[in-house]
């Protein structure tokens, strides 16, 4: 049996991280992440975790600690949001090289400047090279989810790789929702026992961690890195399925809805796909053959699964909630059109830059993307590949 | 257990990892020398002064006395001929260019050769 409660994607990702009893967390508060950090520290406080917390002074020491602390040996988390994640970017990459299983929770905000704490994803979409799992939640029911995921695919032995779990920020961390959380114990029978490799702390196996790799087999390591990130989308969908048996709520690499006689099709991810579906509802009423797709692992991207999914409709937009000021397009629509090419009659492919720096994406512009994509159907091509949505012209 | 030349990305441990402790006495640094410490016995008052600061433990001392340079791990830092008094002014270690060791390095620089398994 499940719970039912009221909250926001905040609290659900902190309560989650209670649950997981994490044996170490080194965290630095930024908005819009905060809260998760204050929660998260409150319930140390109050002996209801037991979980290390260590206070650290910047997000570079976040992430260092944190790594320090997995490679002793230790089941060790985070989170942060945009300029953490940047002042973090360091020891982003470390962490991924050295294979260490770390969580940690992002709360998608604009990167500065001009400053800005409102939600869009050039935070992480900067680190998707990182090495890192991502992977997306709509809802603060989906973060937590995620989280718990999240976890069990990092630590599988043929992974070992960390994981951002990302989240709206505001729309998703700071918006309460009803949603189920689990009980405390099948949580702790879920994340199981750590049993770390080669871990620092295992004295009777010394092991030394992080030497100068260099022409000679650095790129057999960065080899290995790569494979583990192939490896890791079986684990990703195995996990899933264990998920959906214990809560009933079930994941895959991505959502479709309403995709599979769709001739137009939305490829969104985040929150925005909640107010995409109310869209494609009323155009279905309407007559209208709307599809929609949601990413919600963006690392590994599911390239070919994602092909087979959309082969069949006439015209794709696909939204981009940050930039990539490569003068194209933004990054989701670079990897979706990449993973179209060579498909059969490929389906016209466009892009949309929307809700940079929080600006506020409604039905009204995602029906607008829609009455684009029939016009794009109607003809076969599309004017333009790039369009920057809800921008003042 | 030192990872075996051959050996292919599948093989190796993770990250880089060195699995087995003290396995770094293996480690041949010798190729990395560019200049390599030559021993003047003639100049040498046996003060021990080399043995003492070189920082790879490459001065190998017998009976108190300057016995020779292990060439598998000295890197030709020059640290020795720095500091070494010698006699009457003359250093007893000069630093000379070392073809053979600047050779291999050449070597390891280069792509690994095609494995076949
Ligand atoms: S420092 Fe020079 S003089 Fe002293 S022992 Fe070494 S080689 Fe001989
Ligand atoms: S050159 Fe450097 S490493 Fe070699 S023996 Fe002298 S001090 Fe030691």
């Amino acid at each position: 049996m499940s719970i039912r409660v009221a909250k926001t994607g905040n609290e659900a990702v902190a309560e989650a991280m209670r649950q997981m009893r994490p044996d170490v967390v080194a965290a630095y508060p930024i908005t819009p992440q905060t809260e998760i950090v204050q929660i998260f520290s409150g319930f140390v406080a109050d002996g209801l975790v037991d979980t290390e917390m260590v206070t650290v002074e910047s997000e570079h020491s976040a992430m260092s600690a944190t790594v320090g602390a997995a490679a002793a040996g230790a089941r060790a988390m985070t989170a942060t949001s945009a300029n953490g994640l940047a002042l973090m970017w360091e020891i982003v990459y470390i962490a991924a090289s050295m294979r260490l299983p770390i969580v940690m929770p992002v709360v998608n905000r604009a990167l500065s400047g001009p400053i800005n704490i409102h939600c869009d994803h050039s935070d992480t979409m900067g680190a998707r090279d990182s090495g890192w799992i991502q992977i997306f939640s709509e809802n603060a029911q989906e973060a937590y989810d995620n989280t718990l995921q999240a976890l069990r695919i990092a630590e599988n032995p043929n992974v070992l790789l960390p994981a951002m779990v990302t989240m709206d920020g505001f729309i998703i961390s700071h918006a309460m929702e009803v949603m189920e959380i689990l009980e405390d114990e099948k949580v702790r029978e879920w994340v199981g026992e750590y049993v770390p490799e080669n871990p620092l702390l295992d004295v009777d196996n010394p092991v030394t961690i992080g030497p100068l790799d260099l022409y000679d087999w650095n790129m057999e390591h960065k080899r290995q890195q790569a494979e583990a990130m192939v490896q890791s989308k079986a684990v990703i969908l195995k996990v899933a399925e264990d998920y959906a048996k214990l809560t009933g709520r079930r994941y895959g690499l991505f959502e479709e809805y309403m995709l599979e006689d769709a001739e137009v099709a939305v490829v969104v991810l985040g929150s925005t796909a909640g107010t995409a579906k109310v869209v494609v509802n009323e155009l279905r009423k309407q007559g209208v053959k709307a599809g929609l797709l949601k990413l919600r692992v963006f690392r590994p991207f599911p390239a070919e699964e994602i092909a087979a999914a959309l082969k069949h409709v006439k015209a794709i937009a696909v939204m981009d909630r940050s930039d990539s000021f490569n003068a194209i397009s933004g990054p989701v629509f670079a990897e979706v059109r990449s993973a179209m090419y060579g498909v059969q009659s490929a389906p016209a492919i466009v892009d949309y830059i929307y809700g940079i720096g929080g600006r506020d994406v409604t039905p009204e512009h995602i029906r607008k993307v829609y009455d684009d994509l029939a016009n794009i159907a109607a003809r076969g091509k599309a004017d333009r590949i790039l369009t920057y949505l809800g921008v003042r012209e | 257990m030192s990872v075996p030349k051959n050996a292919g990305w599948r093989d190796v441990p993770k990250a880089g990892r060195i699995l087995e402790p003290g396995s770094a006495a293996e480690y041949e640094t010798g190729g990395w020398r560019t200049y390599r410490p030559q021993h003047i016995p003639e100049n040498c008052i046996h003060c021990l002064f080399c043995w003492l600061y070189c920082p790879d433990m490459s001065v190998i001392a017998r009976d108190g006395k300057f016995g020779e340079i292990n060439y598998k791990s000295c890197k030709g830092c020059g640290v020795c001929a720095q500091v070494c008094p010698g006699k009457r002014g003359q250093k007893a270690l000069v630093m000379v260019l070392d073809e053979a060791a600047a050779a291999t390095a050449e070597e390891s620089c280069a792509e690994p050769k095609a494995q076949t398994k």
